[in-house]
C-alpha cells in the first residue's frame, strides 16, 4: 500500500539518487499498461517482451545519466520511448521482412536442402558405377567419344580433331555409343534413377 | 460476430505483462550500470 502512495515523481528521484528498489517500483507499477501497449501494435509476445526490455534499457541509461527532466511525466515518457522503438520496429521489418513460419504456408514446403542423404548418396555411387561398367562395354571407337564428348566436354569439332575422323563419323559414334547403351539397359533392366 | 471476437482480443490485450525474466534483467542491468562524469564527459560501465 506503501508503494502506491509515493509518487512517480518521487520515486524517480529516489531511483537517481542512487535508491534501485524504487525502478522496480516503477517497472511493476506500469508494467501491464506498457506491454500492452507494445503488443497491441505488434502482436507478437517475443517481439513485445524485446520492445519492452529496450524500453526500459533507455530509460535506465537516460536516468542514470541525468538527462531525464522530471515534469510528473514519467509514464507518458516511457510510452513515447517504447511507441518511437515501434516504429524503429516496423521500418526495420520493412526493410527486411520477416517470416515467422506461423501461418497455414510453411516455407520448408519451398526450400529444402539440396544435399543428399546418406541413402542417396550410396544410390547415387551405385548408380555411377552401373554407367561406368556400362561405357567399359562399349567398342572401343564409341567409348573414345563418348568419353571425349560427355567426361571431358569437348566439342564434336575437337573430337574429329583429335581422333582423325569425320565430324559426321564422331557424331554417328556418339549414336550408336547411346543406342548400345540403351539397350543394355534395357536388356538387364537396369535402373539408373536416385 | 466481428464483435465479440474484437472485444475479447481488447480484453486479453490489456491483460498482458512481460515475463518476470525480462523484468528481473531490467533491475540487474540497472544495478550493473554505472554512469562516470568527467569535465562534462559521461562514460557508462556495465559492471557485472
Amino acid at each position: 500500500m506503501q508503494q502506491q502512495l509515493i509518487t512517480d515523481a518521487i520515486l524517480v528521484s529516489n531511483y537517481i539518487k542512487g535508491d534501485e528498489s524504487a525502478l522496480e517500483t516503477l517497472i511493476v507499477r506500469h508494467k501491464q499498461k506498457i506491454y500492452s501497449f507494445i503488443y497491441s501494435k505488434v502482436f507478437d509476445r517475443d517481439v513485445a517482451e524485446d520492445i519492452f526490455q529496450d524500453t526500459f534499457i533507455k530509460v535506465i541509461r537516460t536516468l542514470k545519466r541525468g538527462a531525464y527532466n522530471e515534469e510528473g511525466k514519467f509514464l507518458p515518457w516511457v510510452m513515447r520511448i517504447s511507441h518511437n522503438l515501434v516504429i524503429d520496429f516496423f521500418r526495420k521489418n520493412n526493410r527486411m521482412p520477416k517470416f515467422d513460419n506461423a501461418g497455414e504456408f510453411s516455407i520448408f514446403s519451398v526450400l529444402s536442402d539440396d544435399s543428399l542423404n546418406a541413402e542417396k548418396a550410396i544410390i547415387k555411387e551405385q548408380v555411377e558405377n552401373d554407367v561406368r561398367r556400362l561405357v567399359e562395354e562399349l567398342p572401343g571407337d564409341q567409348k573414345e567419344v563418348l568419353l571425349m564428348r560427355i567426361y571431358n566436354d569437348m566439342s564434336f569439332k575437337e573430337i574429329s580433331d583429335r581422333t582423325g575422323v569425320s565430324i559426321n563419323t564422331a557424331l554417328g559414334r556418339m549414336r550408336y555409343a547411346l543406342i548400345n547403351l540403351r539397350k543394355i539397359i534395357d536388356k538387364h533392366n537396369i535402373v539408373l534413377t536416385n | 460476430m466481428e464483435k465479440i471476437y474484437s472485444n475479447n482480443f481488447i480484453e486479453t490485450s490489456n491483460n498482458l505483462n512481460p515475463k518476470g525474466e525480462t523484468v528481473r534483467f531490467l533491475l540487474n542491468y540497472s544495478k550493473a550500470l554505472s554512469v562516470i562524469s568527467y569535465n562534462e564527459l559521461k562514460f557508462e560501465s556495465l559492471l557485472n
